[in-house]
């Protein structure tokens, strides 16, 4: 298949993992950020092909993984309302609420309908007038312009019974905040490939100079990834702390200008809560004033939900990539993906279910 | 002046409940629509049920169908109901004989789709050579069911000499796929989504018993066969590993797959590895016959795309995968539904 076999040539891979341990020289401990690249690094066991030198640490970049268990709460009491439908990608189906999911909810007769994109839950909303639609818009600077424009849709077709409940993250203040932390020992950063397809890579050339330290913006085909990492350890072992964009088949530096005034049409920036990490200021996108009539949050009475997160699991730590997963005292035992204790256990793109179902169970 | 009362309606477009009351109509159903269009592949015994007659050791199983949509490119529900359990009894190494057929019927079915449903069973279990000796009918009111599930049940007998069965898996036996993986799961997931390609996906919806008739024509000493449906290869042979005890390695760059398939995975996020076939076979067998057992399985239409896939290799409930870049990763059993992702 054009554009995919191609970046997992067995014979390329080989000859990148080749000069990864060529340039190695010292220990390096290099975070991929997207959770797609997780997932990648574990499909196809990327890590055995790596020199000892090189560690990886698993990023917050799973927008399932961080969504806060307070915003699938309030997605199971939208779904539990009569006459609601609520619409959701696929993935957020088994993430656990505090004392449910989206599947059990459906179970229980909730209309919980699985839809690949928000235009799909437009439609739904155009086909059941008499309905009220809630489309659980979660992710990164990837999903949110897809969104946005569903909601201008909406507002011009003056539809009203279609509703965000919006869960929007923003990247880099996160990894902003991880690189705050003390007991952060991240030397360099594999950047997003799809988020910086829209955003571009500017804001991560502001964040290797503030920490002083390499980053490259990569992709999340086998040879992407090893690419991106031997870009960064010729950058480490250089001391240069520069960005290089080592997925140019699809970022440019300016990013998709049209998803960007999409996007900020719509949303503005907003202080956000994190499963897993905590409130990060500036780190996600609520609603515009403008639009507040299709905000799920304030259409319905959901302010006197709050939730807390079960406290055996480490999935902070993991996502802050200071634990693995299998440091976790339930992973494997008391949370396995049949059981997800939290979020990390649940999409194939969080840490805790790449390891499970790839690596090593205990 | 006459007096007439008002006679009622015999001729129906749907399936209404008066069709499993037990009277007229339900008799009309039974005898006009099913049991005409089943032809000969349906033995009527007039009688509360049937008496078979079978020498030797026999295998007996069945499997219940609830497929959404009942229609899909390259089958649909009746055609699956007979292939599936048809295939069940071929993974116990037996030619498969009987089958009986229950349907429960949502009401408001549209007779003609009915009929078309039925007569994919007659076309399958022609094409099996298995011959439906029982059935039921009932109808439920609507929303009670999904239009129409089927459950069948079928009786085959074992050739004296042949033991199939996930016990047998032994070390150095060597895999083989009949054909390309995920068929049916793309095609059923892109349907149920309203996904178009250039050219719809086929499901691989089809009998397996004369391919391991071929098999059987080579040699008797045939371990493990089984059909892998529902959570695709990664779970039969999860399933295989751990109730035999043996450690299986697959190379990713063995398996066939369908480039139209293997891209509808790429777009939706899905693993080919996990979706269901449900007109392919793993067979284990010791490495000495695999060429030739390889080379009858492909002289057929529907094992053209047979492949060796792997091997067991040792004493560990495992399975792992060499993947396409050479390391090597477990591969597990699935977990719940796969969902598709979100970017």
């Amino acid at each position: 298949m054009k554009y995919i076999d191609e970046y997992r040539d067995p014979d390329i891979v080989r000859r990148v993992a080749a000069k990864i341990r060529d340039s190695v020289t010292r220990q390096w401990s290099i975070m991929e950020i997207c959770g797609g690249q997780t997932h990648a690094i574990m499909k196809y066991n990327l890590t055995e092909l790596l020199p000892p030198e090189i560690t990886l640490i698993h990023g917050p970049g799973c927008p399932v993984c961080v969504t806060p268990l307070e915003k699938i709460d309030k997605a199971l009491v939208l779904a539990s309302i009569e006459g609601t439908i609520l619409a959701s990608f696929g993935d957020m189906m088994r993430v656990p609420g505090t004392s449910s999911d989206l599947l059990r909810a459906k179970a229980e007769g909730a209309d919980v309908r699985v839809v690949y994109s928000p235009l799909d839950a437009l439609k739904t909303a155009i086909a059941n007038p008499e309905r009220k639609v809630v489309f659980f818009a979660i992710g990164f600077e990837t999903t949110a312009p897809a969104n946005a424009l569903a909601l201008i849709q909406a507002a011009r077709m003056e539809l009203s019974n279609f509703f965000l409940l919006s869960s929007h993250v923003l990247v880099p203040p996160a990894i902003r905040a991880i690189l705050s932390s003390e007991d952060t020992s991240i030397d360099g950063l594999l950047a997003p490939g799809h988020v910086c397809t829209v955003t571009g890579y500017d804001d991560y050339i502001d964040l290797a100079s503030e920490f002083n330290l390499p980053v490259a913006v990569t992709g999340f085909e086998p040879i992407d990834i090893l690419h991106g990492i031997l870009t960064t350890v010729q950058m480490l072992e250089s001391g240069r702390n520069e960005v290089e964009n080592c997925y140019s088949r699809s970022v440019n530096r300016e990013g998709n200008p049209h998803a960007l005034k999409t996007m900020y049409d719509v949303f503005e920036v907003c202080d956000r809560q994190w499963r897993g990490i905590g409130l990060i200021p500036g780190s996600g996108l609520a609603i515009r004033d403008k639009y507040s009539a299709f905000d799920a949050e304030k259409h319905f009475t959901l302010n006197n939900i709050v939730s807390k997160e079960p406290e055996i699991c480490i999935a902070g730590a993991v996502l802050r990539g200071t634990a693995r997963p299998s440091d976790c005292p339930a992973f494997g035992i008391s949370c396995t993906p049949e059981h997800p204790l939290g979020a990390p256990m649940v999409s194939s793109e969080g840490a805790c279910a790449a390891y499970y179902h790839y690596k090593s169970q205990h | 002046m006459e007096i007439s009362c008002p006679k009622p309606y015999n001729e129906y477009d749907k399936i209404v409940l008066a069709h499993g009351s037990g009277g007229r109509l339900s008799n009309r159903l039974i005898h006009d629509i099913i049991i005409s269009v089943l032809g000969e592949t349906y033995i009527d015994s007039a009688h509360d049920g049937a008496v078979l007659d079978i020498p030797g050791k026999q295998a007996f199983t069945t499997d219940s169908f609830v497929v959404t949509p009942l229609f899909f490119p390259g089958g649909d529900i009746g055609y699956l109901a007979v292939n599936g359990t048809v295939n069940d009894l071929v993974c116990c190494g037996a030619r498969p004989l009987y089958l009986s057929l229950s349907l429960i019927i949502e009401e408001g079915l549209l007779i003609s789709e009915l009929v078309s449903v039925i007569s994919s069973v007659a076309k399958a279990a022609r094409i099996a050579g298995i011959k439906i000796v029982t059935g039921d009918t009932k109808v439920v009111e609507k929303g009670k069911a999904d239009k129409i599930f089927i459950n069948t049940a079928g009786v085959g007998s074992i050739p004296e000499g042949r033991i199939i069965s996930p016990h047998q898996c032994a070390e150095g036996d060597v895999i083989i796929i009949t054909g390309t993986i995920a068929d049916h799961g793309i095609s059923i997931l892109s349907t149920r989504e309203g996904l178009s390609f250039d050219s719809p996906i086929r499901s691989d919806c089809t009998p397996m018993n004369e391919i391991a008739e071929l098999i059987f024509s080579v040699t008797n000493d045939i371990h493990v066969m089984r059909d892998p449906t529902r959570g695709g290869v990664a779970s039969a042979l999860n399933e295989i590993s751990h109730t035999s005890g043996k450690e299986i390695i697959i190379n990713e760059s063995d398996l066939p797959l369908n480039p139209l398939v293997k891209g509808a995975c790429e777009i939706m996020g899905f693993d080919p590895l996990y979706l269901a076939n449900e007109g392919k076979l793993l067979v284990f067998l010791p490495g000495k016959y695999a060429g030739r057992v390889l080379s009858a399985i492909r002289s057929h239409p529907y094992g053209r795309h047979a492949r060796i896939i792997g091997k067991v290799t040792g004493d560990e409930p495992i399975v792992k995968m060499k993947t396409l870049v050479g390391s090597t990763r477990i591969v597990e059993m699935i977990t719940g539904e796969q969902l598709p992702r979100i970017c």
